[in-house]
């Protein structure tokens, strides 16, 4: 089947501790952390971040001709979400991007098609996962995204050589279109209806690629039926099962198979065998073959060590506030206007892809993307220039105490880019009180605001090492555009 | 090409001012007809015999009907034009062009705005229908950036700049204690500013210009037929109005410790009317102290204080009421309050009332002892590295 070329994931900064959630709510809450995306995160920003990554391990050796975009948690309905990635990342525009949404199988489906495709794919998984307060999904869920390529040319991280799926209807999980939460049949009832699917497409796998259970290096198991997962691991009988991350990152639901594949593809060694089973409406195994090229795949950093980057300060009531259970009073402004679609339309290439104007008589870099050079006033002699992945210095900043933000108060900055450009924005994943003149950073693509039915994507500025990259893999991305 | 001016071309005959402030009870139409109104008293003169009309306002109403309807005016040229928070001073500067043109003997500028009918604090405008990439940044947040680059360039500790913002802000409250017009009419102490609320970055509540309602109107005819209105016109000796190219967001050559826009219109001012040193030429200056840091910067970018030194000749007094050069002696946008579009005629009503000896015994400046006999007006819109400038020099004197 085809080669994986390129794997990343993309752990949102804040963690919220679940005592935090007893500590307000009285009792309860329980051990560990969870992954929470930030208010101006949604899945479809997160797998843009995952993407990013994953592309500049590739180092523009793959063209990019599928986008599969899954997520139980699409902002849109209607509208296609992957369009959003599709113009972010800036993929070719003969390239078909599709949404695969509203189930957490979507995933494992997602993963599976790229894994056959015949063209370069980029297969995007992303959720954010909450519940209602006090509940088990609040607790147990987890927010982040993961992004894989498949391409025909290898040459293969790991390639999947065997998978096989059960699928039986019945109702464990589900939740009506706009309800707050999902809900959950009996507990019970759902471990007994997925244990006889997990062995079914377990053992139907491993017989197709010729393998005993015992001859499996690393199994990983997701799916939305925590108990049915340990049950299922536990009895595999294989010589190692991958930690779920349930501790610390929580039930990423969509992108939890990809996020667990990449941790365990972070360790792996050419040769092995992985086998990642996921449990959602059925069940599918998928047996991968680690690769040589594994050895000298250049990373962006590790899921584990996203994992160590988590800031556990969240307060809950924050938390809630973020995800629309706890409205706030607003100030007393206008409410925010949402972006209209021609003038969007027209600065697509500024607004989602973030790529300014480079002025050809005289070199001044320019964001936004404009026609009079502001230097040399020179008109339409300017060239495009890819700054998203460019890192930057703050200039200045101010903290503002009277702008409106879910997490105030807001932090302005204005960035001078490395090898020009200048650039005024919102400085996000940071503490106010920590900011001053001369830190670097990096863009990262965010919702800036949800306005009249809109969400209005754009990039902000984050401090180098708050996330996902590690400062050296943007440079590097960076060398390459401009090559 | 040339800005050649109108120096002494024409004159101010008239001048009316309502109180800035929360007025509840005051429709945009009532504060027109009292500033008009009292102008017209001022000069003399009735609706009749004003030629034509500049209204400036910045969201209080369009086209020139905004007045023509409340004045019932009938058939006469009134033009309704904005330029941000120099609104009220591109309605003087157009008056003023076409009074010296020949095309009409008397114009009128008047400036208005109603800001506490919105239900909302600070300033609401509508938005422009966009991509969304604009950042939502408040203005004391874009003003604000000036502090910390100023102390950084001149290395002045930030302790020491905060100390020079408060006293910005309590010579303008003192100022304005003294004028019955202002919206805030009582003295801060420098300690209330000082710990006062934060609103962005070094700025708390009391570096920010009040938000409230007013209206100013002045009339202006011919140099030579001045007389005829009043014993102790206002020449007109320069006026200057520049856009920016906006570049301060996008070129990193950019500091945040001037605004060039300033300098430039301020130039072309000064170069107008004459003026080779206005630290020691003018009696007075409005300058527009949006916030703190702005009226800071402004010392040396009008030329009252040499780069770098501002921040001591503020700690020295040279702009209080009894310094070499009062600044804001009315209070300021800081404690007179700031309807946006009639500021700039509001600083023109205390270049009035100062220079013609009017102005109340407790804040009557005093550099007019010394002989001196030049005032001048400021504004700018916008924010730091993106924005427009007025600057106007008036005096007592007719041409030589």
């Amino acid at each position: 089947m085809t080669p994986l070329v390129a794997y990343g994931a993309y752990l949102p900064r804040h963690r919220l501790k679940r005592s935090e959630i007893g500590a307000v709510l009285g009792g309860g809450g329980g051990k560990g952390t969870r992954a929470v995306a930030g208010y101006d995160e949604d899945p479809t920003s997160m797998a843009v971040e995952a993407g990013r990554s994953v592309l500049a391990a590739c180092g523009g050796d793959v063209s990019v001709q599928r986008l599969l975009y899954a997520t139980a948690s699409p902002p849109y309905l209607d509208k296609t979400n992957a369009n959003t990635i599709h113009a972010a990342l800036r993929l070719d525009p003969a390239a078909l991007a599709v949404d695969m949404v509203g189930s957490v199988r979507s995933g494992v489906g997602a993963l599976l098609v790229g894994a056959e495709a015949a063209v370069p794919t980029l297969v995007t998984l992303a959720d954010i996962r909450t519940g209602l307060p006090g509940g088990a999904d609040e607790r147990d869920g987890g927010d982040a995204a993961a992004a894989f390529v498949f391409a025909p040319e290898g040459p293969a991280l790991a390639e999947l050589v065997a998978h096989a799926s059960a699928t039986e209807e019945f109702l464990d999980r589900w939740r009506l279109p706009g309800a707050p939460a999902s809900r959950v049949w009996e507990e019970r009832f759902g471990e007994h209806a997925y244990l006889p699917l997990a062995d079914a497409a377990f053992a139907a796998a491993l017989k197709q690629a010729g393998l005993t259970p015992a001859e499996v290096d690393v199994l990983a198991v997701a799916g939305t039926h925590g108990r049915a997962v340990k049950a299922f691991a536990g009895s595999a009988g294989v010589k190692r099962v991958a930690d779920d991350l349930s501790s610390t990152v929580g039930n990423t639901g969509t992108a939890h198979p990809g996020l667990l594949l990449a941790r365990v593809l972070d360790e792996a060694e050419p040769g092995q065998t992985v086998v990642l089973v996921v449990l959602a409406d059925g069940a599918t195994a998928m047996v991968f073959r680690v690769g040589e090229a594994i050895s000298t795949y250049r990373r962006a950093t590790t899921v584990d060590a996203q994992v160590a980057l988590g800031d556990d300060s969240l307060r809950y009531t924050d938390f809630l506030t973020w995800r629309g259970q706890l409205a706030k009073e607003p100030p007393r402004r206008p409410d925010p206007v949402g972006p209209a679609a021609p003038p969007s339309l027209r600065s697509v290439r500024y607004k989602y892809g973030f790529v300014g104007h480079r002025c050809e008589e005289c070199g001044t870099v320019h964001l936004p993307a404009v026609r009079v050079c502001v230097n040399c006033k020179a008109t339409d002699r300017m060239v495009e220039v890819p700054m998203a992945d460019r890192l930057g210095t703050v200039a200045t900043f101010t903290i503002d105490h009277l702008a409106f933000s879910p997490s105030p108060p807001v932090i302005n900055v204005v960035v001078d880019f490395d090898g020009g450009g200048r650039f005024s924005c919102e400085l996000t994943d940071a503490d106010p009180g920590q900011v001053a003149i001369g830190d670097r950073v990096e863009m990262t693509f965010r919702r800036i605001v949800t306005a009249g039915g809109i969400h209005n994507y754009f990039w902000k500025a984050r401090p180098v090492g708050a996330g996902a990259s590690d400062g050296a893999r943007p440079v590097a991305a960076a060398a390459r555009e401009e090559a | 090409m040339a800005s050649r001016g109108i120096r002494d071309r024409v004159a101010i005959v008239g001048m009316g001012c309502t109180n800035f402030g929360e007025h509840w009870d005051q429709g945009v139409d009532d504060m027109l007809i009292r500033s008009t109104g009292d102008a017209m008293a001022s000069a003399g003169v009735t609706r009749d015999d004003i030629d034509a009309y500049w209204l400036g306002t910045m969201g209080s109403g369009t086209s020139g009907l905004t007045l023509s309807r409340v004045l019932r005016l009938e058939h006469k040229p009134v033009t309704r034009l904005e330029n941000m928070c120099a609104t009220g001073s591109e309605a003087l500067r157009n008056a003023c062009y076409a009074v010296a043109s020949g095309a009409f003997d008397m114009a009128m500028a008047v400036g208005v705005e109603k800001l506490k009918d919105s239900g909302f604090s600070g300033l609401v405008s509508a938005p422009l229908p966009g991509d969304g990439t604009l950042p939502e940044v408040t203005a004391p947040a874009k003003f604000s950036l000036l502090a910390p680059a100023y102390a950084k360039r001149y290395g002045v500790d930030e302790a020491e700049l905060k100390e020079v913002l408060t006293r910005i802000a309590w010579k303008n409250h003192y100022n304005g204690a003294r004028n019955s017009r202002a919206q805030f009419r009582k003295e801060v102490s420098k300690e209330t500013i000082a710990k006062a609320t934060p609103i962005a970055g070094m700025l708390g509540v009391f570096d920010c210009s009040g938000v409230s309602d007013g209206s100013a109107a002045a009339i202006v005819v011919r140099a030579e037929d001045a007389h005829r209105y009043t014993d102790q016109p206002i020449y007109v000796k320069g006026l200057s109005f520049v856009a920016g190219p906006a570049k301060g967001n996008i070129d990193p050559g950019y500091d945040f410790t001037t605004f060039p826009e300033v300098v430039a219109a301020a130039r072309d001012a000064y170069s107008q009317a004459g003026v080779e040193d206005p630290r020691a030429e003018l009696a007075m200056a409005e300058v527009h102290d949006c916030f703190t840091p702005t009226e800071l910067v402004l010392m040396e970018d009008l030329g009252f204080a040499e780069r770098g030194f501002g921040w001591k000749e503020v700690l020295a007094g040279t702009y209080d009421l009894d310094g070499e050069l009062p600044v804001n002696p009315d209070g300021g946008l800081k404690a007179f309050g700031h309807p946006i579009g009639a500021s700039g005629l509001r600083m023109m009503f205390e270049c009035w009332l100062q220079l013609r000896g009017e102005a109340p015994e407790e804040r009557r400046i005093a550099s007019l002892e010394r002989g001196r006999k030049l005032a001048l007006t400021h504004n700018l819109g916008g924010q730091p590295g993106e924005c427009v400038s007025f600057v106007s020099v008036v005096g007592t004197e007719p041409a030589e």
